[in-house]
């Protein structure tokens, strides 16, 4: 379990968090969404370690991170999967060399065992035959999957992903929210995903989080946000006839 | 910058890295300077003959004279700063496309110092590598005035090779190589530092790079006259 305690962040005079508590726990699919601008980036660069927030406190299973020196934070990172928004591949290296190398720089496994590993988790993400090929002779699902399989080879206790699904068409989409879910369940990993594709919420939404202008303005799952009456959230989720129809349907207060 | 340079997590993948970088940086970088450096020779030795064309002066001193503006200044400077060009746009502008795509980030998250592993590499790479380079240089430099000294006929060959072995002094190439592993050290550092820490997107990668070139040409023009001063000044 991940739990925030009042982090705020600021760039110079630009306050982007104003002191968020949450809780994402273990084996659900935790989603932050919001506007552009609304600080979630941030937030999740934040519990990822990228930024070092200005206050409060990040605590993966009570060991805060504040208090941890720079052996702990490096042990701690190994247990961190991160989906980047471009999958950030890196270019020079084979879809296989790209998972492998997580193995190479923290495991002393054999080059056999690393090859099964690489194997076992492009098949888990249906890549199974790209082994050889280079980022740029892949299209974007592919590389999205190639990077969750590389998240995905140290056996990460908690599983970040920054709009897994942005640049994807819809069936992609799909095929990506649903292997992100089975992953989670199937392991028991603490994911966090920051997205703002409606599509993504209602489908995988076991908790979600709604930030408005660097503070926490909802907190629930995909089955409440349907029915919330909260303003915040119905200006930014029901602002397309198709998801007005669906809370009509689903009984919701806005009924259109 | 100080993050570059700590101890390397997994030594084995540094190693690798360090392989890799020396391909790309050194090995790379081969012919073009093997091409500039036997027509710089060449030119060389013909405009020498033209300017000591009295014949007070034994034809031998227009290859001492090439020999003596190939190690000290041609080889160790201006291929520097040939490699400056080439080296220190390829190294600013490849860690500024890996800053804005993530994966800087991505390393940093998977817990690698992103800092060493990428630049370090680079660093030792040239300047392991940049030496031998410079003697490939000095090497067909001198070639290049011999080729070009028979197919003009401006200096014959037993005066050429009479010039370029007379009165040498081994403490020059003590200098050139000196000069060298500093100049690899400021031109990898230098545009390591513009790339790495890009902001923005492919407008900001391009003048990283054009920033690092010119910034790491001047570094080495500068370092090369305090360090002409303090190795040769008297």
């Amino acid at each position: 379990m991940i739990e925030v305690q009042n982090i705020q962040k600021s760039f110079g005079v630009h306050e982007v968090l104003k002191g968020i508590d949450a809780q994402f726990e273990q084996g659900k699919t935790n989603l932050i969404i919001g506007q552009s601008g609304s600080g979630k980036t941030v937030f999740l660069k934040c519990l990822v370690g990228l930024h070092e927030p200005d206050n409060g406190a990040i605590l993966f299973n009570d060991r805060d991170t504040a208090r941890m020196d720079q052996k702990e934070r490096q042990l701690l990172r190994q247990e961190i999967g991160m989906v980047f928004q471009g999958s950030a591949l890196f270019d020079s290296l084979t879809v296989e060399e790209n998972v492998m190398f997580p193995l190479n720089m923290f495991t002393r496994m054999s080059f056999g065992e690393k090859k099964d590993r690489v194997d076992f988790c492009l098949n888990r993400v249906k890549l199974e035959g790209a082994n050889k090929k280079y980022p740029a002779e892949i299209s974007g699902g592919m590389m999205k999957r190639v990077a969750i399989a590389r998240s995905i080879a140290m056996n990460p206790k908690y599983l970040f992903c920054d709009e897994p699904n942005s640049g994807l068409d819809p069936q992609t989409a799909v095929v990506i929210d649903n292997l992100v879910r089975e992953i989670t369940q199937e392991y028991g990993i603490t994911t966090v995903i920051n997205t703002h594709d409606m599509n993504s919420v209602m489908e995988i939404g076991d908790h979600i989080i709604f930030l408005k202008n660097g503070i926490k303005a909802w907190e629930g799952d995909r089955h409440e946000i349907i029915r919330s009456d909260q303003p915040d959230i119905t200006e930014f989720v029901f602002t397309s006839e198709l998801f007005k129809s669906i809370r009509k349907a689903q009984g919701g207060a806005l009924g259109g | 910058m100080k993050r570059a340079f700590q101890k390397p997590g997994r030594s084995r993948e540094y190693g690798k890295a360090l392989a890799r970088e020396i391909d790309y940086l050194g090995l790379d970088s081969v012919s073009i300077v093997g091409i500039i450096s036997l027509f710089v020779g060449a030119v060389v030795t013909i405009q020498t003959a033209l300017n000591l064309d009295d014949p007070f002066i034994p034809d031998y001193y227009i290859a001492i004279a090439t020999r003596e503006s190939i190690i000290l200044e041609f080889s160790p400077t201006m291929v520097s700063l040939i490699l400056a060009g080439k080296v220190g746009s390829n190294i600013a502008s490849t860690l500024g496309t890996m800053r804005v795509s993530e994966q800087i980030d991505a390393l940093e998250v998977m817990g690698v110092n992103s800092a060493s592993y990428l630049v370090m590499p680079k660093v030792l790479a040239s300047m392991l590598f940049n030496p031998i380079l410079i003697m490939l240089s000095m090497g067909l430099g001198l070639l290049g005035g011999y080729i070009a000294g028979n197919l003009t006929g401006v200096i014959s060959t037993p005066d050429y090779l009479l010039g370029i072995q007379l009165g040498f002094k081994p403490f020059y190439i003590t200098y050139a190589m000196t000069k060298t592993v500093v100049f690899a050290f400021l031109i990898t550092s230098i545009s390591a530092y513009y790339g790495y820490t890009v902001k923005g997107g492919a407008v900001e990668v391009g003048t990283s790079s054009t920033r690092a070139v010119v910034s790491s040409s001047v570094a080495v023009i500068v370092a090369n006259y305090f360090l002409t001063q303090i190795l040769l000044g008297t």
